[in-house]
């Protein structure tokens, strides 16, 4: 495989398309409403109705507006059109409608603010490719920057460019790419690993599984760019057992890429080998942490380890081992193409470049959004996602799963940027933000979410294993109206217990619900509590004494 | 007692041959762990097939794949009970799984799970006494854009209420 073939293949591709392409979303969340049967009536129905030369019915990946779904969309004479709620019955109307015929599907506004305001650099070709076929990749430019980065870049300019891009782990603690790259790439060993993290475990995210099922081969491409940066040869690719399209898909798109010589032994026939395998997890949210992704992967229990030594110095079977989330090598390639200089361009001074989102809970447009970094949370959350359904207010926003906080309404003009939600005591976490209207009750949030980290601790640690239970138990204790003031008292200590002693990023950060609903929402807590049958005598609270004095 | 423990391994060894040897799906299951040069970070992966082969981990299995892999049977057993996919008791005829990630949650899938404890008298993570029925609850499933998702033996559905819910398990008792 050389240039030339890459680009031929390309070229062949290109010219055999048909006019008009029918594009049909097959992800998980359009797939549960019959989205293959619609595909195939669509393609049946183009037979049917004598168009079969000029139309294309494609399987696409996610368009994001997974709310409406199923989705078709239609590219005819350069515009596109998109079609929603579409049901397997409505294929003849469809196929008709091409042809001019009236046609009563839901038509969907691709000029709508939801699609208007975003920015594709990860989700480029989301919707648009084929995730089972590498031409439709090819025929976009892909592996281009691969065979660049390969021909004409040494390793270290390659680290020097996504340096200069300014891009930062997008898993959620945000450190800085280029540097994680520089450390793999100048710790000593004869043989390094590289990881990417596609345990998604967030719940209320699935940026990671809508990149994986719509375009596997640009997340295996930043890959194999990332291993020539650090002198990798071995790549695992981790994700969720929970996920079993994207795990099917990317299985294809690896066998794919190995046949044209684009992944394997000598890729582009220089002497870079790289091979990557894909590793499954088995329902462990702690695995997302990244010594207890790298125990899974060496087939153990799926326990954190202190750090350091870091994963770059030490990590998979004591090898140099480059760790990634999957949204961070999705940007490499476009970098690589588009230089890091025009990557650093956008996005805020402190985070470069675009973050995809998960728009879910009780807002109008459900879906996916890929928006610049430091755009205000109230455009996503209002013109984007068109505010909260059935007449009612949005009352807070939850970013960073259980990991991070409920960001009140009144801060809805906060950027979003990994600085500015920090502040707020949330974090930018892997992508979820979850909208919550006024019905909601903030202090069961931080109960749901305080159980959802008392299950997942994986008990190595005290602090995490009964910290967490033991706020767990005050946290139902307020929500049963049995509390006083000594317990919420009590629940606070603890938050900052747990928080300050525990082993890994779970434990860390487990409190953060609560401290961020009782720095925001105070009065929903307080509401609950019952008068204290002994008195205000409680940690930090007045004694009796000093009342006596007073 | 050292002489105790050496003939308690073999008996369950032997146990377990026996047990292994009229079964295809063992010879199925070693196959796969050939394929992975019966290599021990391969054992996740090998717990998976076990388990799309059985439907769920039983003694036996773990210990037979312990021997193969030339594992202790405590570090099969550990990650096989450390992980929340890998199932220890065998399952009913039918699975639903209730989503309950945050989005699915402040849609409702609380009031779904509910609906169906009451009414089948199943708590979740459990099977009904007649085998028909195993309620499941998922930490998120990804299809966070069609909350509150439910999975029907494997396929998902898309906004669900108690009432679809009960109505669709109505089909299968």
């Amino acid at each position: 495989m050389q240039l030339d073939d890459l680009k031929a293949i390309a070229e062949k591709h290109r010219s055999s398309r048909k006019k008009i392409i029918v594009r049909t979303c097959m992800s998980a969340g359009c797939m549960s409403s019959q989205a293959d049967v619609i595909k195939k009536n669509l393609e049946a129905e183009a037979k049917a109705q004598g168009l079969e030369a000029d139309v294309e019915v494609r399987r696409v990946g996610c368009m994001g507006f997974c709310g409406q779904g199923p989705l078709v969309g239609v590219d005819q004479n350069g515009e596109h059109g998109l079609w929603e709620f579409v049901k397997p019955e409505d294929a003849p109307s469809i196929i008709a409608a091409l042809k001019g015929g009236e046609c009563k599907v839901q038509r969907g506004d691709p000029k709508h603010p939801f699609f208007a305001k975003q920015m594709h650099i990860v989700r480029a070709n989301g919707g648009i490719v084929d995730p089972e076929r590498i031409e439709d990749y090819i025929a976009i430019g892909g592996y281009e920057a691969l065979h660049q980065a390969l021909t004409e870049m040494q390793p270290a300019q390659v680290v020097e460019e996504v340096t200069k891009s300014g891009l930062r782990g997008r898993g959620g603690a945000g450190f800085p790419t280029g540097l994680k790259w520089g450390t793999v790439a100048k710790s000593p060993g004869a043989k390094k690993y590289i990881v990417c993290n596609g345990d998604e475990g967030d719940p209320g995210a699935f940026m990671d599984r809508s990149v994986l099922e719509s375009d596997p081969h640009i997340v295996l491409e930043g890959m194999a760019i990332a291993a020539y940066a650090v002198g990798a040869d071995q790549g695992y690719l981790y994700v969720r057992a929970e996920y079993p399209l994207a795990i099917s898909r990317l299985q294809i798109a690896i066998k794919q890429a190995k046949q044209l010589g684009l992944l394997g032994a000598g890729v582009f026939e220089t002497p870079f080998n790289f091979n990557v395998d894909i590793r499954i997890g088995a329902g462990a949210f702690v695995c997302g942490e990244e010594t207890a992704l790298m125990a899974s992967v060496e087939g153990k229990r799926g326990t954190p380890r202190p750090r350091p030594p870091f994963p770059a110095e030490s990590g998979l079977w004591g090898c140099p081992t480059l760790i990634n989330n999957v949204e961070t090598f999705a940007n490499i390639s476009a970098i690589i193409n588009r230089g890091g200089a025009w990557y650093a361009g956008i996005g805020t001074e402190k985070s470069k470049g675009t973050k995809v989102f998960a728009l879910t809970g009780k807002i109008k447009n459900n879906g996916l959004i890929e928006v610049p970094m430091g755009i205000p949370l109230r455009q996503i959350i209002m013109e984007m996602g068109g505010g909260a359904p059935d007449g009612r207010e949005v009352k807070s926003v939850q970013t960073g799963g259980p990991s991070g906080g409920c960001i009140p309404a009144d801060y809805l003009d906060t950027p979003v940027d990994y600085e500015s939600l920090t502040k707020l005591g949330s974090i930018m976490g892997s992508g979820g933000m979850v909208v919550m209207d006024d019905s909601t009750n903030m202090v069961e949030i931080a109960k749901f979410y305080m159980e959802f980290c008392m299950e997942e601790s994986c008990g190595k640690c005290i602090p995490c294993r009964a910290g967490t239970v033991q706020m767990f138990n005050l946290l139902e204790k307020i929500t049963q109206r049995k509390a006083t003031a000594r317990d919420l008292a009590k629940l606070e200590e603890l938050c900052d217990m747990v928080k300050n002693t525990s082993l890994c990023g779970l434990g860390q950060t487990a409190p953060n619900p609560v401290v961020s609903t009782l720095k925001f929402f105070r009065k929903e807590y307080e509401a609950l509590l019952q008068p204290d049958p002994f008195g205000p005598l409680s940690n930090g609270a007045a004694k009796p004494t000093e009342l006596a004095t007073k | 007692m050292s002489t105790a423990l050496p003939k308690q391994k073999n008996e369950s060894l032997g146990r377990v041959m026996q047990h292994a040897s009229g079964d295809k799906r063992f010879k199925i299951l070693e196959a796969h762990m050939k394929k992975y040069q019966f290599r021990h970070d391969a054992l996740i992966e090998i717990l998976h097939k076990a388990q799309e082969l059985f439907g769920y981990l039983e003694d036996d299995l773990l210990l037979f794949v312990a021997y193969k892999l030339k594992l202790p049977p405590s570090r099969v057993y550990g990650v096989a009970t450390f992980y929340h996919f890998f199932q220890l008791k065998p399952q009913g005829e039918h699975t639903c799984v209730v989503c309950l990630g945050t989005a699915c949650y402040v849609k409702g899938a609380d009031k779904i799970i509910s609906s169906i404890q009451e009414k089948y008298k199943v708590k979740s993570g459990e099977t009904t006494a007649d085998n028909k029925l195993s309620l499941l609850t998922a930490r998120c499933i990804g299809a966070c854009g069609i909350a509150p998702a439910v999975t029907y033996d494997g396929h998902v559905a898309a906004k669900q209420t108690p009432e679809t819910t009960l109505e669709r398990i109505k089909t299968w008792i």
